[in-house]
């Protein structure tokens, strides 16, 4: 087993991967249409595009895991025909889901190994050698990990490492990593950039895949636009913009950042005091927290993914008992309230997984629409559903919030992220409110879509209503909201002015939570050892 | 046009299990008469097939007999397509069957001499609540401690079998008779309206059919249950109870299949005895899947099960088939009904309602949402 090799052997001009006229039809739609692409050995490619733009197709067929109907895969000037992954992986393609595909109770080396076992004999794994080449390789990208750490015990940020090793072990040549920043926190998407430009500076290929405009600007050397499957411009970034590739991606011009205004602050709406949740294992993990919304005003929850933002939404809203502490809307005791009673207060809640809770994705667009209010009048007359009031709102919603469908008859399983998400806005919004909580209102959505709920929640800010946002995204948060807090391990670690934060600053007490030395779980950035 | 490949989407995959079905069939004669008695004779299948046919719908008596047979399936067919729109895989349908059938034999007994206008509803509303007893109970279990409901449906599918043959064999012992059996139900059996043995159990299911169509398609408790069977969290989210749901469900679902017990001993055996068992719990599971867990879908099930039990005679007869060929149709239906993936990809079926949404039910309920919020 040798190291991977770096140089394409032919021709060094040759690109490492090209695909021309890449069309592939599924039935309806065209996903891709004439697409090219070309990643010369040593770049960082980035590929830029709206979410069903045709990035995920085009990877997949670049994967094996689909057949193009037209066009040609080159790698390294010679045509090959993928069959599937595995063949994809030998001939050097490695892939770096979003969601990562790593087992948590297996060590670092067991998952780097899982299907690819240096076996010591016709039985047992060759650990040590295993071990022995995974030092090497991190040490030569400049992160070595602890082999036998276990993968659920690494940071977010480590295990996306693990991923990439996992490429490398394959002797990857062209990596394909899709929306790798998703779940990172700047100063991780730093380190990862870190090792990304290391990769190329060795020779290997990078497809970047994001719709993040500022990213795609810093990591890549040449970026390439796709919208509604077709290539729509190529840029190198010196040259571009992020208006101009939000243009390119969007298809007209778009704002990129609200005008928030001022607000105008009125009377606190929402009250915490020491609130402490647990989850469903019983552990607690929002310890203490003590809040204030007011009205007229957001708040935003700046936090990495898991730090208690979720249950302590749920135990705001009822979806989940709190262990202890008070909740107060408007000066009444909310606390461990069913969830009805709490929508009944004026409080409504755009929930961070629409397919999970957000949606029935099964049911049509009318039923979606009634989903925490089909039981009121004029939705139900006694026990009996009234179709036609139901009807007339879905088609007034449909209108008022702009949801691309066909009808109000189609299944919510059939529209695009950013027209579900809409649907669940157009349900909670158009009420009256007191209190708006938002969870992860954009993750995943494309430009225009988080253009239109971020105008939507400024809007109903201004209207007077209280909003709590809880988002991953730092920018989201940094953007809409009038103060920060940060959360980090069940607690509010720090405040601040929405207007005046920095970013960094807010990314950083994300990361540690305020303390010296950071976390445990969390590796020493500096390139230091795992554990 | 769109109309029209909506409807097939939803009426493809039933139709292909039943000709599959049909085939597999054919294959079992041919093959069981060369292997017994080395002849090689297709004519057989056919001829047992007509038999089938004309044995259930070939004359006014085969009729009947048909709408007899499918009575009870239509009834256990709603009982468990109601668990499945909300979420949950009722496999106990045949005790709850047999409790309807036990309460209302006793009952029955007592009201043996009353007037007709009172017997009869009184002993329905027994065997209704026998029933919704034993759905109530596993509901109840679901709800309060995650208990799954197909294990507890199973056993309780045991006690009723246990409890029945205590019953007959002790207080509900007609005095005198050598074997265990109870006396019959006297003005509490239901009235004969169509030729020798057409019972008005006939007509009570199909309104009861439309009874469910109504309740799932028009009120908002139909609609809390679908959505609590498509999507729990999304349920709980837009503040509904699922415990709730779960606890109510199964007792409207133990209802139903109790009122099917209750019929069928009130319009067909009219007295019990101690060995008194029927698949029709387990019939109505296939009758559930193959109707889609809709309404009209559930009849026109019934129905065809109804038929080919009440053919199976004729098809012995004249053909020579053993009737346990119905058997092995109404299995493979099922069989090829829960491979819906596969069927799907050999014969293409497209759109979001080709598959059977019912079947994630098996798989879901282990997976760890046992634990109800």
């Amino acid at each position: 087993m040798e190291p991977p090799t770096v140089e394409a052997p032919t021709a060094v001009h040759a690109p490492a991967l090209e695909m021309r006229g890449i069309t592939k039809r599924y039935p309806g739609v065209v996903a891709n249409d004439q697409i090219d692409l070309e990643v010369r050995p040593g770049e960082i490619h980035a590929l830029l595009g709206e979410n069903g733009a045709g990035k995920t197709t085009l990877m997949n067929v670049l994967y094996g895991l689909a057949r193009p109907d037209e066009g040609q895969i080159l790698l390294d000037g010679e045509e090959v025909h993928l069959t599937g992954p595995s063949d994809a992986i030998h001939r050097g393609i490695s892939m770096v889901h979003q969601h990562f595909m790593l087992v948590p109770v297996l060590s670092v080396a067991e998952n780097i190994v899982l299907g690819e076992e240096t076996m010591a004999g016709p039985v047992f794994l060759d650990r040590k050698e295993a071990d022995r080449r995974i030092i090497e390789l991190g040490r030569r990208f400049g992160f070595e990990v602890d082999p036998e750490a276990k993968v659920g015990s690494l940071s977010v940020g480590w295990q996306q490492r693990v991923e990439i090793l996992k490429a490398l072990y394959r002797e990857a040549r062209i990596l394909v990593l899709d929306e790798p920043t998703a779940v990172l926190t700047p100063q991780e998407t730093e380190e990862i950039f870190a090792v990304l430009r290391r990769l190329a500076a060795e020779g290997h290929s990078i497809v970047f895949i994001s719709h993040k405009l500022y990213e795609v600007l810093e990591i890549a050397d040449r970026i390439t636009v796709i919208r509604r499957g077709r290539v729509v411009g190529q840029r190198l970034p010196a040259e571009t913009n992020e208006d101009d590739l939000a243009e390119l991606m969007v298809g007209r011009e778009v704002n990129l950042t609200v005008d928030r205004g001022e607000s105008s602050p009125g009377e606190t709406v929402l009250k915490i005091e020491g609130l402490r949740v647990n989850d469903d294992r019983g552990h607690e993990v929002v310890r203490g927290v003590d809040l204030q919304i007011r009205a007229g005003e957001i708040l935003g929850i700046a936090g990495v993914a898991g730090n208690g933002q979720d249950e302590l939404v749920e135990g705001l809203i009822g979806l989940r008992r709190p262990a202890g502490g008070r909740v107060t809307l408007n000066g009444k005791d909310i606390t461990g309230k069913p969830v009805r009673s709490v929508y009944g207060e004026g409080v409504a809640y755009v929930p961070a997984d629409r397919h999970r809770f957000g949606l029935v994705l099964s049911f049509p667009l009318t039923d979606n629409m009634v989903l925490t209010s089909y039981y009121q009048s004029p939705y139900a007359r006694g026990i009996l559903r009234d179709d036609a009031a139901i009807r007339a709102l879905a088609d007034e919603r449909i209108e008022q919030f702009d949801v691309r469908t066909p009808s109000a008859d189609v299944r919510a399983g059939t529209l695009s992220g950013g027209n579900q998400q809409k649907v669940i806005v157009a349900r909670e919004f158009a009420r009256d409110l007191q209190l708006l909580i938002l969870d992860q209102p954009t993750r995943g959505l494309d430009v225009g879509s988080i253009e239109f709920i971020h105008r939507q929640a400024i809007a109903k800010r201004d209207a007077g209503t209280a909003i709590l946002l809880v988002s991953a995204e730092l920018d989201e948060v940094l953007e809409l909201s009038d103060r920060v807090a940060v959360m980090y391990g069940g607690r509010i670690v720090g405040e601040v002015d929405g207007r005046s934060a920095n970013k960094n600053e807010v990314g950083l007490l994300m990361a540690t939570g305020g303390r010296e030395g950071g976390d445990a779980r969390t590796p020493d950035a500096s390139g230091g050892t795992a554990a | 046009m769109a109309l029209a490949r909506r409807a097939w989407a939803i009426v493809a995959l039933p139709l292909i299990a039943i000709i599959l079905s049909i085939i597999t069939g054919i294959i079992v004669i041919v093959a069981s008469e060369l292997l017994v008695r080395q002849q090689f004779n297709p004519g057989l299948a056919i001829d047992a097939y007509v038999a089938l046919i004309t044995g259930s719908i070939g004359t006014e008596a085969a009729i009947i007999n048909t709408l007899v047979s499918a009575t009870p399936l239509l009834l256990g067919g709603l009982s468990v397509g109601l668990a499945f729109k909300a979420g949950l895989f009722n496999i106990g349908a045949q005790g709850q069957f047999l409790i309807g059938a036990l309460a209302a034999v006793a009952a029955g007994i007592q009201l043996r001499e009353s007037p007709v206008i009172v017997a009869i509803p009184l002993t329905l509303l027994a065997g209704m609540i026998g029933g919704a007893v034993w759905g109530f109970i596993p509901g109840l279990l679901k709800a309060t401690s995650g208990a799954h409901e197909v294990v507890t449906t199973i056993m309780l599918n045991f006690v009723a079998i246990a409890t029945l043959a205590a019953m007959v064999a002790g207080p509900l012992d007609s005095p005198g008779s050598a074997s265990p059996i109870t006396r019959d139900v006297g003005n509490a059996s239901l009235p004969i309206i169509f030729g020798r043995n057409g019972h008005a159990g006939i007509l009570i299911a199909p309104l009861i059919a439309v009874l469910y169509g109504f309740l799932m398609f028009r009120t908002t408790r139909g609609f809390e249950i679908r959505v609590a069977g498509a999507n729990p969290d999304a349920a709980r989210y837009a503040g509904m109870s699922p415990r709730r749901l779960v606890i109510w469900s199964m007792t409207v679902a133990g209802m139903l299949a109790g009122m099917a017990g209750a019929t069928e001993l009130m319009g067909v055996t009219r007295h019990m005895t101690a060995s008194y068992g029927t698949t029709v719990g387990f019939d109505a599971i296939a009758v559930a899947l193959l109707g889609r867990t809709n309404p009209l879908g559930i009849v026109l099930a019934a129905l065809l099960f109804g038929a080919m039990r009440s053919g199976s005679a004729a098809m012995q007869i004249q053909a020579g088939v053993p009737a346990e060929l119905v058997g092995v149709l109404q299995a493979t239906i099922l069989f090829f009904l829960v491979a819906s993936p596969v069927i799907q990809r050999v014969f293409r079926l497209r759109g979001a309602q080709a598959g059977l949404d019912e079947a994630s039910t098996f798989t879901r309920t282990y997976s760890g949402d046992a634990a109800i919020r």
